[in-house]
């Protein structure tokens, strides 16, 4: 099955609250060889004005991938995770995410374009906070390759 | 804050991977693809070997300026296109050079451009960094 064109402008439910752990920012801090205290220690963060460690930028990836499953999920999209290879990634933030924060992100499908045989398809997750306030948006390009 | 010229070095590093880093990504992330800790999933999916995830190489070039910014918080926008593969030796890993250099500046802003490197080849293509400029 192809990547299906009338994914473009679908949105999707918003994804269930997720709690930003302090432990899970340290976790992700240390896989991204992010050493600078900000990441790890309340104090150092707190310096800076923040109620807790900030999480490393890329760390909004951790919501975004809901968003991505659901895309996966979604039976007529045509989109098969074995041909699906990453293309681009880009974040626009309000703030940054911080340990404490309950993010849900809500996903949905900005541009699908013919691409040899497969698709990429383009997509956006704005993540919102408890009060509803932005924070980040997540951009994806994922490029679909084409049966054989 | 010191020298804001255009083509300034603001920081650099190297980060040697090991398939361990790899592993603990995936836990981190979530991000549980096989291609990047299987040797024969890789294979049989015609890849040169087993990959470091893109959104890891994303994350440490990144992270090179965070201690330059002082407030990571001052990122407005980040993004790359994942142009090379960085394949992840068994025994010996792989290694990582990250470069950032002033790419522009106006005054609210300033872009920074990360140069990453694995051997002689760019992995990351277009990865900028908007950064709020300091008060």
């Amino acid at each position: 099955m192809p990547v299906n064109p009338d994914l473009v402008g679908r949105e999707f439910p918003p994804t269930p609250p997720y709690l930003v752990g302090r432990e899970k920012v340290r976790e992700f801090a240390r896989a991204v060889f992010a050493t600078d205290p900000q990441h790890t220690d309340p104090a150092a963060a707190q310096a800076l004005g923040y109620a807790d460690v900030i999480a490393p930028p890329t760390f909004a990836m951790v919501v975004q991938d809901l968003t991505l499953q659901q895309l996966l999920s979604e039976p007529d999209s045509g989109i098969a995770l074995e041909r699906t290879v990453h293309a681009e990634q880009r974040f626009r933030y309000t703030r940054p995410i911080i340990a404490g924060d309950e993010l849900t992100a809500r996903l949905q499908v900005t541009n699908v374009r013919a691409f040899g045989k497969g698709a990429m398809v383009t997509s956006e997750a704005e993540i919102t906070d408890a009060a509803g306030a932005h924070v980040v948006t997540a951009i994806s390009v994922l490029l679909i390759g084409g049966e054989e | 804050m010191t020298s804001i010229e255009v083509g300034a070095i603001v920081a650099e590093r190297t980060v040697h991977l090991t398939r361990e880093s790899l592993v603990r990504y995936a836990g981190a992330s979530g991000d549980f693809n096989p291609i990047h800790y299987r040797d024969d999933v890789a294979q049989r999916v015609g890849l040169p070997g087993v990959l470091a995830h893109g959104m890891l190489t994303m994350g440490i070039a990144v992270e090179t300026i965070v201690e330059w910014l002082g407030d990571s918080g001052r990122i407005l926008e980040y993004g790359v296109r994942f142009t090379r593969p960085v394949v992840v030796d068994a025994e010996n890993g792989a290694e990582l050079t990250v470069v950032a250099k002033i790419g522009a500046v106006d005054d609210e802003a300033l872009r920074v451009d990360l140069t990453v490197s694995h051997g002689d080849t760019v992995v990351l293509g277009k990865a900028q960094v908007r950064v709020r400029a300091a008060a």
